[in-house]
């Protein structure tokens, strides 16, 4: 049991760091938690078309009101096996269950695109088997080329969109027109900024405002950002992911940075704008996790949801643009006349910059964030 | 014993303190409008809205299975060791263990079991929280049932012994009895802990399985709706019910002068 | 057949043996299933969290068996070593406070009559007894921007102001929390107090203030150490507060080891902050103990 396979340089901690490691070993033998470093596996499951799915549950996990109430209740009745809807609030909520080691049920996980390469490079991801998705032609072209996964291999597009300034007519005298406006505020919006908390978008507005890619792993220019992020901090109400858009309705904030479909758009006095700058693009995603038992519902799922009508219903109700041709087609005229981010094309979109997972650069961002947040 | 204001003002001030959020909440609670900051009328809605929240339902479920779960492993393992802390051994070591949990910060508990469990790749769910609510639930209940033992009268366990019954006789029929009130209120103590538990919670569940607090924390991160506050002003009810039903029948704060 | 020499002694042997069995059995009856809980589901995971630290970070989370300091010296960095003094200060002036209200409000409870007393002690530790988020919701309710405090001073003419996300309401959320942790040790501690004893010290011709600092104060030092650690410890490690009172704006070092495990995904940087909070907690508890031999 004590099968002792500690490394012998580690001269004053072995003693504890042993009896650890000889309880980890009794698992599994060098790695039990940690991803393998090599080149991710792309073994991909024997899957059988015609599986039995009744057999089968499937649990999801998602973003609370990401997927309609009767997504259960329909799958239930049309593919003849239970949908267990979980949620999770944040990508990095559900990234560290699955990466955690530790066997968390889940079979399809929603997450951006950067957060599926991550996944998908730690080993954890089944590749996606189109021919069991034959709703995939309801794409657009330009779903297949998105840079953290070119050819859908490992994740399905759900939505896609961009992160812009979401602001008050009302409030302010000139709208912004640059992320500038954003970390520099007119003085009518001083502390009513908002800006998000994940790092990735944290670091967006200074990072465009100084030219820079969204990718990038340069200490010098994250340093550059840092500058511009501490500098605007006073000007913030606060960092926000999740509730700027009723903010900026209550009138607690006036500009905030936002993602397209969660900006307001429909009340009277609310605009979103694409800085001059260019932005980024992000895409939400539904994979298949390898640790998965019922792959064949999961697939079916995947299908299920890319049918147009299904697909349409989140561009008509958590008004983000889905990748998915025929379901826009299904978006009634007047909801894109009301919504104007609803009207962005897939070419549009696709001049913003994708953002990439960073693999073990990613760090560098997390600090990057834990030093703006820490700063005074 | 003079008291002089300067003791009333802190005093007082500190119920005001503690009262007035909660009181803001029961009230808005039964607001009619939609705006949780102005009271434009009465009205029950917010608790038909939160009736209706499936998620706010599955989360009560799965809490209160946690919840009895872990009592009755808490008050079963927490009796004997407060047992067998007093009566069968004299290390201070045991007994430092025994008290460890319930002054370990909730977090260190937290991640230390959520590396425990990644490293033995343990499947996530119910059971995940259940062990772990365990480990502090069984220090509050051990700690509860000691002071009991130590008023408790150790010559009628001796008695007992003496006329030749067995060590397990003499628990069953002499020590346990005597301990039924504070092995109740130890019960009590756990079943709250576990139920309000939060941070534990989120680091060991499963995603498809949130107890109540975590489904409470998103509600609140994604904003003010008065449906938290219909639910506060529950959770409230129920939670004041217990301790003023406890307080009645353990007398908690006797023990404590 | 010797044995049959000395019937007395047999039976003592064995009476002897059988009690030693009995002590034994009874020890892994009681001791046995609660120890072995708390080796497995305490002991270990707090060890492994200990070893973590001297590991490498695996690159999707986890980590690599191979040895490092890294994540230890990590801890010295000037940012990190900020965040940790920062929470310090923050949890520190949360105790200080709660231990300013908190004496006078126990040392009233335990001069009330014995009937108000339970009252009184009841309704500090009923409010403990509901949600903890909850608790910290309604001061969202009351202090956000447009929220009821300011409304109401809106009405006065006032305002509004910006209460909500800053280090000031973070200390409110945390006093308010773990007030009552401070009350109940104080109380338990003043009501021993013999009253006399001060009535001596006046009758002696000390001033008041002068008896608070040389009797009271010495005679329930235990009470005021065992507060400040319960409202110390809970407050130091917190990371939902300064979440949803703070705005994000400042965070503290139970943020700072979420994000290692959330974000981040630097699970041995994660331990070692963990520690950091656990090595905090031990001086803590040295100290407690050393007031208590003192008292």
């Amino acid at each position: 049991m004590f099968r002792a396979r500690y490394p012998r340089r580690l001269p004053a901690v072995a003693l504890v760091a042993g009896l650890a490691l000889a309880v980890s070993a009794c698992g599994e033998g060098t790695t039990s938690t940690a991803a393998p470093e090599a080149s991710p596996s792309v073994s991909a499951a024997q899957l059988n078309p015609n599986a039995n799915l009744s057999r089968q549950n499937l649990t999801i996990s998602v973003w609370p009101g990401y997927t309609p109430d009767y997504l259960a209740a329909k799958v239930e009745e049309k593919l003849k096996f239970k949908l267990k809807v979980a949620t999770h609030d944040t990508n990095e909520i559900i990234m560290g269950k699955l990466t955690g080691g530790a066997d968390t049920g889940i079979d399809v996980a929603f997450v951006s695109g950067q957060y599926a390469q991550a996944l998908h490079a730690a080993g954890l991801l089944e590749p996606i088997h189109p021919e069991l998705i034959p709703n995939m032609a309801n794409l657009y072209p330009e779903a297949n080329e998105l840079s953290y996964d070119k050819g859908n291999v490992f994740s399905v597009p759900y939505t896609w969109g961009t992160t812009g300034i979401c602001y008050r007519t009302d409030l302010m005298k000139t709208p912004p027109t640059s992320w500038n406006d954003l970390l520099n505020p007119p003085a009518d919006a001083r502390k009513k900024v908002t800006m998000m908390t994940t790092e990735r978008w944290l670091a967006l507005p200074a990072l465009k405002v100084l030219g820079l890619s969204v990718n990038t792993k340069s200490e010098e220019d994250l340093n550059k950002v840092k500058e511009k992020l501490v500098a605007a901090k006073p000007y913030l109400l606060g960092y926000d992911d999740v509730t700027f858009g009723d903010r900026l309705k209550s009138g607690e904030a006036v500009m905030v940075e936002a993602w397209d479909g969660w900006c307001p758009t429909a009340e009277k006095n609310i605009k979103f704008v694409v800085p001059k700058e260019g932005s980024d693009l992000w895409v939400d995603t539904m994979v298949v996790l390898k640790s998965s038992k019922n792959k064949e519902a999961a697939h079916a799922f995947i299908n299920f949801i890319l049918d147009p009508k299904i697909h349409s219903w989140a561009a008509q109700n958590i008004l983000y643009k889905v990748p998915n041709k025929a379901a826009m087609d299904e978006v009634p005229a007047e909801l894109k006349e009301k919504n104007t981010p609803l009207q962005m094309t897939p070419s549009q979109l696709l001049t913003g910059e994708a953002i990439l997972d960073l693999g073990e650069e990613s760090t560098k961002f997390t600090r990057l964030a834990t030093e703006v947040k820490a700063a005074k | 014993m003079r008291r002089s204001p300067l003791l009333h003002l802190p005093f007082w001030a500190t119920y005001v303190f503690l009262y007035t959020p909660i009181v803001v909440l029961v009230v808005m609670s039964f607001n009619s409008g939609k705006s949780p900051y102005s009271f434009t009328g009465f009205s029950l809605k917010w608790y038909g809205k939160l009736a209706g929240n499936d998620l706010v339902k599955e989360g009560l479920v799965n809490t209160l299975i946690v919840a009895v779960g872990c009592t009755a492993l808490s008050t079963v393992l927490g009796t004997l060791l407060a047992v067998g802390l007093a009566r069968h051994t004299r290390s201070r070591l045991l007994d430092a263990l025994g008290v460890l949990p319930a002054v370990l910060p909730d977090l260190v508990l937290a991640i230390g079991l959520l590396v425990f469990y990644a490293t033995v790749k343990m499947t996530l769910g119910l059971h995940s929280v259940l062990l772990a609510h365990t480990v502090f639930g069984m220090a509050f209940v051990a700690a509860v049932v000691r002071t009991r033992l130590v008023h408790a009268d150790n010559s009628l366990e001796e008695a007992s012994r003496d006329l030749g019954a067995t060590p397990f006789t003499t628990f069953l029929r002499v020590t346990l009895p005597q301990l039924a009130p504070g092995i109740a209120a130890g019960a009590l103590l756990a079943f709250t802990l576990s139920v309000d538990e939060f941070v534990i919670a989120f680091f060991t569940s499963a995603p498809a399985t949130p107890t109540l607090p975590i489904v409470i924390y998103s509600m609140v991160r994604f904003g003010v709706t008065p449906e938290i506050n219909a639910l506060a002003t529950l959770l409230l009810a129920v939670s004041f019910t217990v301790v003023i039903v406890a307080q009645r029948m353990t007398r908690l704060t006797e023990s404590l002068s | 057949m010797t044995a049959s020499a000395v019937p007395g002694a047999t039976a003592r042997a064995r009476s002897r043996r059988s009690r030693l069995v009995g002590r034994l059995l009874g020890r892994l009856v009681f001791l046995g299933p609660g120890l072995t809980y708390l080796i497995v589901l305490l002991l270990i995971p707090l060890v492994l969290v200990l070893s973590y630290s001297f590991f490498r970070r695996g690159r999707f989370g986890g980590v690599v068996y191979e040895a490092s300091g890294e994540s230890l010296t990590r801890l010295l960095d000037p940012i990190y070593l900020d965040v940790v003094l920062s929470s310090l200060k923050l949890a520190t002036v949360a105790t200080l406070i709660a231990l300013l209200v908190g004496y006078p409000t126990a040392y009233m409870i335990a001069r009330l009559p014995r009937k108000w007393k339970t009252v009184a002690l009841v309704a500090i530790v009923l409010p403990f007894w509901t949600n903890f988020l909850i608790r910290i919701y309604a001061w969202i309710v009351l202090l956000s921007g447009p929220g009821l405090v300011n409304s109401a001073l809106g009405k006065l003419g006032l305002g509004p102001f910006e209460f909500l996300y800053n280090e000031g309401t973070i200390v409110t959320g945390l006093v308010y929390s773990y007030l009552p942790l401070m009350v109940l040790p104080l109380y338990a501690a003043i009501e021993k107090l013999d009253p006399q004893l001060a009535e001596a010290s006046a009758n002696l011709g000390a001033r008041p203030a002068r008896t608070f600092v040389s009797v009271t104060l010495p005679l329930t030092l235990s009470g005021v150490v065992t507060g400040c650690m319960f409202v110390f410890v809970p407050s130091f490690g917190n990371f939902v507060i300064p979440e949803l009172l703070g705005g994000g704006r400042s965070i503290m070092v139970g943020n700072l080891i979420r994000d290692q495990f959330l974000t981040a995904r630097d699970w041995p940087f994660g331990s070692a902050l963990t520690l950091a909070l656990l090595a905090v907690l031990i001086v803590l508890l040295l100290l407690q103990a050393w007031s208590a031999r003192r008292a």
